[in-house]
């Protein structure tokens, strides 16, 4: 325990903004959308009140404020952004670039869905349509796990030149009044340190380079499967910098246990027993729901494992294999669909399992468009889940 | 789906009317009396005067569930026009305690037991003390008394929080909590 933290209670959208006037950027660039706006307002206010001294930069879209976050991030400085749904699709083309560029942008993503038709509430559609451009992506269950992923998205984007996407539920994190501590400034510099890039790494008429240069066939491929093997080894480098994190910014948040086979080690966290007859897998804040429901069952309904995947991109792969290898039915629940085929996080667990693990995996959709996700929906979900389901099952009510 | 210590509170009331204030209020106020919170709203379409709800959860130990409110101990119904449309009672017990604010307090289309129902008329005070037809925080002061489940000590600390920066609206909204309070 670490007296040196307080508690306060905050919308999700200020704990961010307050986390990241803490990170001290030196640039910060947003077009505002909902459900992402209240961060991007908040923090334009600290700007405006002399609380913070980034730059604070309109932009006339979100095609241009990644653009802008690019650019600045070229010339060897912190920048950050955040957007949601058709903003982020918007951004594609420059979420790409930024990548390639090997730009250590953060961004915080507030997921939402994706038109058509409009929709203002939370899924995680959006992220999923720039799923492969090279970004680190974490996701967030609950307020105190969206401030730490965001201080520590910016020691690995600066470390390993490789940007990062924080994604949290929109309105179920950005709108939520919970219980968070807000490391100060001078606790965050303890473990993330002012970014200071090397010669030759960023945009400067000293030494000079070129970002995002034409590659021919001849080198291409290379270049593209650099980036891939740089994006798998980070694996390792998020599970230090997790223990790292919890060792220099040690918190006084009360941990789950997490049962037997209890495991968090910043790619996933799995609470349950060793040999689980029913895993269930998601992403993000569902998790939450899905913990409260198992919790009253546990007893009398079979043995039921959570798996959480905080790291979605690069795939912890060997990780979740470990703890799947056991289970009888994976329940994988997805608020996104790949249309035509399943939810993508299924599509990948099933990857995974292939020829390791007899499991029965299902993909069930869930969430879709805001739709409240119930604990009666996770009990319905954890019996179909011993049963053999072909394709994507959605799940409605 | 919650232990049996969890207070679960849900809001109606209309786009504009502070629904979702209110919630934060009650979470802030009980935050500060040394609980856990939690309040979230559920928006309808963005625009005034359209129903909208707000949920607030209070315990002892950290919450995690993320659901909406499908079983109120409490229920704040802000306006009580809304009866005549939207089924506000779903959900609710015998046992569920209803603070509404309305004018006249007899033949409200609320199928509960009738001591479980308080009626304040929020309007009058906010009228008289604020100025203007925003009843959210006058109801707080009855929700404050009848549940007891947030002191009025933390609830004007997290109105003076909540409106940091204008101490006018801070000054007001803390006699209108009060003088409902005191009814």
């Amino acid at each position: 325990m670490n007296n040196n933290y307080k508690q306060q209670i905050l919308e999700g959208s200020r704990a961010i903004a307050l986390t990241i006037k803490n990170i001290r950027p030196a640039v910060i660039s947003a077009y505002p959308i909902t459900p992402q706006t209240h961060i991007v307002e908040d923090l334009a206010k600290f700007k405006a009140d002399g609380q913070a001294d980034y730059e604070y930069v309109r932009a006339e879209s979100e095609f241009a404020a990644a653009s802008i976050v690019a650019g600045a991030s070229a010339t060897g400085v912190r920048t950050y952004s955040a957007t949601s749904s058709q903003g982020l699709l918007l951004m594609a083309e420059v979420i790409y670039n930024i990548a390639g560029m090997r730009l250590p942008v953060v961004m915080t993503c507030a997921n939402r869905a994706v038109s058509a038709p409009i929709n203002i509430w939370n899924d995680q559609q959006d992220v999923m349509a720039v799923r492969d451009a090279g970004w680190i992506l974490l996701f967030a269950e609950n307020h105190q796990e969206a401030v730490n992923q965001h201080i520590m998205a910016f020691e690995l984007a600066e470390r390993l030149k490789l940007p990062v996407m924080v994604n949290v539920d929109g309105y179920v994190i950005t709108h939520t009044y919970e219980p968070v501590i807000i490391p100060t400034a001078e606790q965050i510099k303890k473990y993330l340190p002012d970014y200071q890039p090397a010669a030759g790494q960023f945009l400067d008429t000293q030494y000079p380079i070129t970002l995002g240069a034409l590659a021919t066939p001849a080198h291409y491929l290379e270049i593209r499967q650099e980036l891939h093997d740089d994006l798998t080894a980070s694996l390792k480098t998020i599970e230090q910098e997790y223990t790292n994190f919890n060792k220099i910014i040690n918190l006084p948040t009360p941990l789950s246990k997490g049962g037997a086979g209890g495991l968090d080690n910043g790619l996933i966290e799995y609470s349950g027993p060793k040999k689980p007859d029913t895993i269930l897998i998601a992403l993000g804040s569902v998790i939450g729901t899905i913990k409260e429901a198992v919790s009253p069952l546990i007893k009398g309904a079979g043995r039921i494992g959570i798996l959480k995947i905080k790291c979605f991109r690069p795939f912890p792969a060997s990780a979740i294999l470990s703890i799947i290898k056991s289970a009888k039915n994976i329940a994988v629940i997805d608020k996104a669909i790949s249309l035509g085929h399943i939810g993508p996080l299924a599509a990948d667990i099933k990857a995974v399992a292939q020829g390791k693990t007899n499991a029965n995996i299902s993909s069930f959709i869930a969430g879709l468009g805001g739709r409240d996700i119930t604990g009666e929906m996770i009990k319905k979900i954890i019996k179909l889940a011993g049963k053999k389901n072909n394709g994507a099952v959605f799940i409605g009510r | 789906m919650t232990d049996d210590n969890m207070i679960q509170i849900r809001i109606h009331g209309r786009g504009g009317q502070g629904v979702v204030t209110a919630a934060e209020l009650i979470a802030i106020a009980a935050f500060k009396d040394g609980k856990q919170a939690q309040a979230f709203p559920s928006f309808g379409v963005e625009r005034t005067g359209a129903p909208v709800e707000s949920y607030v959860r209070i315990d002892e130990r950290p919450i995690i569930t993320r659901e909406q409110i499908y079983r109120p101990d409490i229920l704040i119904i802000q306006d009580a026009s809304l009866l005549d449309s939207v089924d506000l009672a779903k959900g609710a017990d015998k046992k569920t305690i209803v603070i509404v604010n309305t004018a006249k307090a007899g033949g409200l289309k609320i199928n509960l037991p009738q001591a479980n129902i308080h009626a304040i008329d929020a309007a009058k005070i906010a009228l008289e003390i604020i100025g203007k037809n925003i009843v959210n925080t006058v109801i707080l002061g009855a929700f404050a008394k009848t549940t007891d489940l947030v002191s009025l000590a933390s609830l004007k600390s997290a109105i003076q929080e909540k409106f940091s920066g204008n101490q006018g609206l801070i000054d007001k909204n803390i006699r209108a909590i009060e003088r409902a309070y005191d009814i």
